[in-house]
Formats: structure tokens, sequence, C-alpha cells
């Protein structure tokens, strides 16, 4: 996407030199050189942990480093918090946080900054210039549309229609896909190069490979805090950009064993609810990984949250290994031995307060004698630390201040803990690195050798077509077809999903 | 970062992180400190025995109450009702022994019960109804306050037993006064409570996320039930400390007493946004509002700067858990 002069003939918009940050315990971001030139996509890759999300946070000044020097437009400058690198011209996209629900798209657009004089707000103003804006950003939606009612993807364009509105010249984007359909993602990346294309630098975090070899015009890859290189996007490959990630080879990303599927463990027929879910029955084996494959919004997530409790529902059957069960609440289901990883791990996975002890034992708390055993709590919360890696100084830290994708794997943890015979997990890969990924798909494939029956939902397909016995497709709330392995193409399941083609 | 550091360090981070949820209760004990010195050599009658049990004696009351308002605040929920329930348990209480004739200990049990039912209903409210807790405990303060009224047609409850002066006015042997030793039994079966069991530990979880703790497993109606039951029951027996206090049911008592309850928790590190809290810090902050009191009277301050001091002390503790919160969250996203 680099326009027609090279690349190295332009000043750069932002100059890192020797910045660092250290959180106690940790040195997030270590000695780090960086320059990013106008109109680029810069994308920053590395490991959870490897301190991407800080180096934005240094540059949109959310926190300050602790040595170096940032320049923006060739001069240094000082920290004076988030409003001032607004100010300067460096706009953190967030994904909805930012944004007042209660307040229409252009009252949004102008927080703080609102046109018109003495306190008055001009809002003919206002409104023609927003409207200016989200085209530009491809919105489609009313200027004096209330934020509320807005889709993530909307918001997100809102949050970029922002950027444009501080006439910023860089714009930072942190793992913007990880909560949007394919649709949305192509809509997104349309809007990056128009972006580029007026000359803003685009600084890009992401894990998913594909995306990072479709829009990147330059990778730094970053690991341990340190920046590993700086490389033009021609100059890498996927081998290559892992092993400059991970510092190793990572063999097979989806190591599936060999396992003999066995008996029926989780039915589940019938269950519905309102048009979200019509209907809908499957069967899981014990030691098979089933998956769940559609659209955004065809009722994957729906599906699991109703059978796991936590979500009323207007009728169904679940049974586990042959009991009929009632569940009408997740600790029935948890009882049971059925147990769901959610995607959304801020707002419904962690207690983000807690620490990663606390939070790793609170679905299974170890008792001895009607107290916690705070001995072995430390023992489970130190051997889950070593077997998934989780990155973090002490086991005592406050899961609120892991990175990401560390966060992630607390949520795993704690389900790992229960021992659940079904386990459903929801977009268990997202926002986690390669190597991390892998691990997660081994431990995915070391749980069904165990015997237990795994539900893998996913929307994006490599990770079902690998990893999977089954997978079951859903459309608009319905389950359109199983397709079993020795069928598996992406066609096929993109028939089922979109409803084309002939169906299973 | 490599696995090398971070493993060499991890003994010292552990050490930190334990530190870093204490940093409330170091700055309140230091205040507690500080106010104890600035007394002892202002006032000559301050480091007396007796002024120091007496000082002991009249934190009882606001101690108790505020452990079982701890454990609602760490929830993320509040208990306004603490101080209309206290008198109407104290008044219920004295009716028990004064009109029915039951002994000492069967009156404080019952006055005891009188909140915990108080607290049951606030709870429902709460869980169950899904009301706001700000809006169920100050229907109940006024609730409860009401019934006082309209059991004891507004007349003070006397003619008590001799025995019942013991809960608030006697002492063990060795002199120390029995509610000094009410606050040590509370605050030991408060802290085991709160670090050691299901429901000390869901009451962060839920104060943390609600949803999270949900999808755990854990039965939230219940749980967060129960923690308005025993802040009823704490502010139940609290009352009956009070009325002991001055050998009678009072049906004024305890009219702002919500305030001072809610003051202790907050400056000993409770945070009103849920998750945090401790009886170690709680205690802290009800032994310095009540050295604030007792320091006004000593050295004859009009009562009415008690109130403004105890007000600015509010919101300095508010103020910086909400600065810790804020830095801490600008961190994580
Ligand atoms: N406020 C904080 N206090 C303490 N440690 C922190 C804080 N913020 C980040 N860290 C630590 O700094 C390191 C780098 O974190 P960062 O969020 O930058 O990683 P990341 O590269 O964005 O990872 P991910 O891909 O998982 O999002 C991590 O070890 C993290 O635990
Ligand atoms: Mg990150």
């Amino acid at each position: 996407m680099t326009t027609e002069t090279g690349i190295g003939t332009k000043e750069p918009v932002v100059r890192l030199r020797g910045v660092s940050k250290e959180f106690p315990g940790v040195l997030a971001v270590d000695g780090v050189d960086l320059d990013i030139l106008p109109g680029e996509v810069h994308v920053v890759a590395g490991e959870n942990g490897a301190g991407k999300s800080t180096l934005m946070k240094l540059l949109s000044q959310v926190e300050r480093p602790s040595s170096g020097t940032v320049e923006l437009a060739g001069e240094p400058v000082e920290y004076h918090g988030p409003g001032h690198a607004q100010h300067l011209g460096v706009a953190m996209v967030y994904q909805e946080f930012a944004l007042a629900p209660d307040l229409s798209v252009a009252e949004n657009l102008y927080l703080g900054r609102e046109p018109g004089r003495f306190g008055f707000v001009n809002r003919g103003k206002e409104m023609e210039e927003a409207g200016g804006l989200l085209r530009r950003v491809g919105l489609n939606v009313g200027p004096r549309r209330l934020v509320a009612g807005l889709t993530v993807a909307e918001m997100q364009r809102v949050e970029i229609a922002k950027a444009l509105a501080i006439d910023a010249k860089v714009v930072i984007m942190d793992e913007p896909t990880a909560t949007l359909a394919e649709r949305e993602i192509e809509d997104l990346f349309g809007v990056i190069k128009a972006l580029t294309d007026d000359g803003i630098a685009i600084l890009y975090i992401s894990h998913r490979l594909d995306e990072i070899f479709r829009i990147a015009d330059r990778v730094t890859v970053m690991r341990d805090g340190k920046v590993v290189d700086t490389l033009p996007i021609s100059e890498l490959d996927e081998d290559k950009l892992v092993r400059l990630m991970v510092g190793r080879e990572i063999g097979n990303l989806y190591p599936k064993p060999d396992v003999d599927v066995g008996d029926v463990l989780l039915r589940v027929s019938g269950v519905k609810r309102g048009e979200k879910l019509k209907d809908c029955s499957f069967e899981v084996r014990a030691g098979e990984v089933l998956g769940f494959a559609g659209l955004v919004g065809a009722g994957r997530t729906e599906l699991a949250r109703a059978v796991f409790g936590a979500d009323r529902v207007d009728g169904g059957a679940v049974e586990l290994e042959g009991r009929k069960l009632k569940i009408k609440k997740p600790q029935d289901a948890i009882e049971a031995g059925v147990g769901y990883l959610t995607e959304d791990r801020k707002g419904e996975g962690l207690a983000l307060q807690l620490g990663v002890d606390q939070n790793i034992t609170l679905a299974n708390l170890p008792m001895t004698r009607g107290l916690i055993s705070l001995k072995e709590e430390g023992r489970i919360a130190r051997k889950r630390r070593d077997e998934l890696n989780i990155r973090t100084p002490s086991i005592r830290r406050r899961v609120q201040v892991l990175s990401g994708g560390n966060q992630q794997k607390v949520v795993v943890a704690r389900w790992l803990e229960t021992e659940a015979k079904v386990l459903f997990f929801d977009e268990p890969a997202r926002g986690i690195d390669v190597g991390a990924k892998a691990e997660m798909f081994g431990l995915i494939g070391d749980l069904a050798q165990e015997g237990r029956g795994i539900v893998l939902i996913s929307s994006y397909l490599p990770e079902l077509l690998n990893m999977c016995d089954r997978i079951l497709v859903m459309r608009e709330g319905e389950v359109a077809g199983v397709i079993g392995r020795e069928e598996f193409s992406e066609e096929r399941v993109i028939a089922l999903a979109t409803g084309t083609g002939e169906a299973a | 970062m490599t696995e090398g550091t971070a493993n060499g360090t991890t003994r010292g981070n552990a050490l930190r992180d334990r530190l870093s949820d204490f940093v409330s209760q170091i700055a309140a004990a230091g205040a507690l400190i500080v106010v104890f010195v600035f007394l002892s050599f202002a006032s000559p009658d301050f480091l007396t025995a007796d002024n120091l049990f007496n000082i002991g004696s009249q934190t009882a009351v606001v101690a108790v109450i505020a452990v079982g308002m701890t454990l609602v605040i760490i929830t993320a929920g509040i208990d306004l009702s603490v101080g209309s329930v206290a008198a109407l348990a104290g008044v219920m209480g004295a009716l028990l022994m004064s009109s029915v004739g039951l002994p000492m200990p069967l009156a404080a049990l019952g006055g005891t019960l009188v909140g915990a039912a108080c607290g049951l209903t606030n709870g429902l409210l709460v869980s169950v109804a899904g009301l706001n807790p700000f809006i169920a405990t100050l229907g109940m303060l006024s609730v409860a306050r009401g019934i006082v009224y309209i059991a004891t047609d507004a007349q003070s409850v006397f003619g008590l037993p001799d025995s019942f002066r013991l809960l608030g006015q006697g002492v063990v042997a060795g002199g120390i006064p029995i509610p000094v030793v009410i606050i040590i039994a509370v605050a030991i079966a408060g802290y085991v409570v709160l670090s050691r069991t299901r429901l000390g530990r869901y009451a962060y979880a839920m104060g943390s996320n609600l949803e999270a703790a949900r999808l755990s497993g854990i039965p939230i109606r219940r749980y967060l039930t129960s923690v308005y039951v025993i802040s009823g029951a704490l502010a139940g027996f609290g009352g009956m400390i009070a009325a002991s206090r001055v050998a009678s049911g009072q049906p004024n008592y305890g009219i702002g007493l919500e305030l001072d309850v809610i003051a202790a928790a907050v400056i000993g590190g409770a945070s009103l946004f849920g998750g945090q809290g401790t009886v170690v810090g709680t205690l802290i902050g009800a032994f310095l509002i009540a050295l604030i009191r007792n320091g006004a009277v000593l050295l004859n301050v009009n009562t009415f700067y008690q109130q403004v001091i105890i007000g600015v002390i509010i919101w300095i503790a508010v103020f910086w858990d909400q600065y810790r919160r804020r830095k801490l969250a600008s961190a994580s996203e």
C-alpha cells in the first residue's frame, strides 16, 4: 500500500529512541528505536507480553516512558497525557470503550472540541463536518444516531473518524480485528488503505499472520520488550516471521492427535431461544473435537451459552452420558461437568482485581475442612502457570495488568481446573500469539485424548479444518449441516454458512 | 523479561504484589499513628488507661458494623440501613428483656436476629428483585426507623436488667473491656471469612466482575443475599452493644451512623467500585474515626467540627481510591 515515492526517502512522523518502560518486576519495553513513516502500515508483531501494547501507550502518552525520547514530526515531545498526544496528531482506536453511548455519533466525534463559540455549540456545523468524516471512513450511519445502537464494527469506525477529526498523523490500532466478522475486516482494510493514501501512518498490532501479510508495508517484531528487527514485508514469509517472534521453530500449529472417538458424551436436542436459536440439536463424543462454524451472528455463541445455562432457553433437552440434565444456570452445568470458555474474557471471563491464582481457582476452590487451602491454591496456580506458560512476574499479580494473551490463558487454566467432561472453547485463539496458539491447540488435543468432548467455536476456518473431527455449521440460528472430517473443505463450510450452493 | 530474570525475582514480586494490596491500609495506619502521637502531646488526659479503654468501647459499635459493611462494599454494594437497623435491634432487644422478660444473652441474640431479618430483606431486594443496593437499603433505612417509632411510640425503653450492662460496659479478667474483646472476636471471624471461605472469595469475585462470577458457577443470589444478612446481623449486634452502653433502647439511636461505618471501611481501603477491602483496614479506619472524635472532646473542639473533619477524610480516602484505580485502568486498557 505504499505510495509511489520510495519509503526510504520520507521523513519519519514518529521517531522513538531508546524508549523503555518499567513496571514492577517487568521491563515491558526495553530500549526501543523505531521510525514510523507517513502513509505506511506499520505492523508490530510479537508474543503475548512482548510489550506491543505498552509501546503504543508510550506513543499515545497513556503511559509515561521510564527513559528515552519520543519525537513527532522531528520535534521531541514531553509527556503530558493522552490529550496532549491527540493534540499532536497521535490517535488511538480503542474498541467501544472510549465512546459515550448516550451521545450521538457527531457529539462523540467532537467531544471536548465542539465547534462554536462562547460555550454554545454550533450544531449545524458539527453535523455537516461529521457527515463528511463518516463518509471518509465509509460509515453509513447518520451523525445524529446514538452510539449505543451501533455495532462493534460501527463504533470502531466512529473511533477512526474521531482520529480524522483531530487531524491525526498517526493512528494506532491494537488488535482491531479481534471482534470483527470477516466482511467487516475487509471493510476496515479498505478504510486503512484510504487513510494511508492520504499520508496517515497506521500502527497496527495483530496476531493474525494472514492479516499481517495482507496489509503491512513494514513489520517490527518485538520480543521481551526489545525490537528484534524491522523489515519490509517483502523480505518476510510466515516461517521467518514466526521464528523472529518466538525465537524458535514452531513445528505444527495444529497438533491434532489421533484419537479413537468413543461414545456419545453430550446430546443436545431441540434447543430454542426466540429468534436466535431455532431447534438446534447436536452431539459430542468422547475424545472428539466438534467445530462450530458460521458467520458472526449465526448463533454459535448463543448455542453454547444456552447449553451451558448462561442464557434462558425456550425449550430443549441436554443429556450427559445418557443422564438427562436440568441446566438452569451455569452452576448446574459446571456441577454436571460442562464448561464454557467465554469469547469476551474481560467482560465475562476475568475478575480483573483478583490475582492470577484466585482467578484460576475461581470455579473450583481447593477446600480443606471448610476453608480455602491457600497452599493448595498456590500449588495449583503455579502448576497451571508453568503448564500454559502464563507470563506473570508472580501468581499473585492482578490479572488486570497481564497482557491480553496471558489473560486468555488464565481463563483456560480455570476451566482445566474444573475437570469438565465437555468443554466449549469460544474463540480460544483470539488475541494470543502463534506460540501460545500452538500450545492452546496442543492442549485441546490433549484434552480430547483424555476422553473429554471438545466443542471449538471459531471464525477462522483453518483452525476448525485442522483441529476438528466434525464441523457443525450454523446459519441464522439453525444447524445448517454437519460435515465429517473426510469431507472437509473450506468451500463446503462456506456454502453451508451462507446458504449458497448445494446443502450437505 | 526473560524466564531467567522472572524466576530470579519471583519472590520479591510476590511480596510486592501482596504489599500493593495493603497500600491504603498502610496510609490509613500512618494517619492513625500521627493522630495518636499528636493527641498524646496535645492532651494530658489522652494517654490514660481509662481514656484508651473508653475509646476501645466507643469504637466497638462502629467497628463491628463496619466489618459487615466491608463485606457488602467488596461486592460493589452498600448498606445505608445499618443505623436504623441498629436502633431497631437495640429497641427490640430491650423490649425482649423489659416486656417479655428474656435473659440478657437471649435478648442479645434476638436483637441480632432482628438485624439479620432486615439484612435478609435487603439481600433479597438486591439479588432477587434486582434493586440497586443504594435504593434497597435506603428504603430499609426509612422502613426500619419507622418500625422503631411505631413499636416504641418514639419513647425510650427502660427497665433493663443490670446484667445487660455487661455487653457494652463490662470488663473481663485483667480489666479489658468486653467491647474490645468483641471487636477482636468479630475482626478475627471477619478476617477468616474474607480470606479463607467461599463466601469471602466469592464476594471479591462478584464485586470485581459479576458476570464472570456467574459464568464460573458461583450461586450469585445466595452469596449476595448472605452478605447483606451478615451486614444486618452485625448491625443488629452493634445496636445491642450501643443499647447496653446507655442501658436502654433508644429509638433515635444511630441516625447518621452509616456515615461513620462507611467511612471506616473506605478509609481502610475498601473500594466502592467493589473487589477490594480488608478487615484490618476497616478496623484502622474505625479507630481513626474514634480517635478524632475522642480528641475533639478532649481538646474542647466543637462537636460540629468533627462532622466536617470526618467528611473531609472521606473525600480524601475516596479520592485516593479512585486515583489508584484510574492509574490501573489506564495501564490495562
Ligand atoms: N500496568 C502494568 N503494571 C504491571 N505490568 C504491566 C502493566 N502493563 C503491562 N504490564 C506487563 O508488561 C508486559 C508487556 O505487556 P503488553 O500488554 O505490552 O504486551 P503485548 O505485547 O501487548 O501482549 P499481548 O499480545 O498479549 O496483548 C507484560 O508482561 C505485562 O504483564
Ligand atoms: Mg496487547
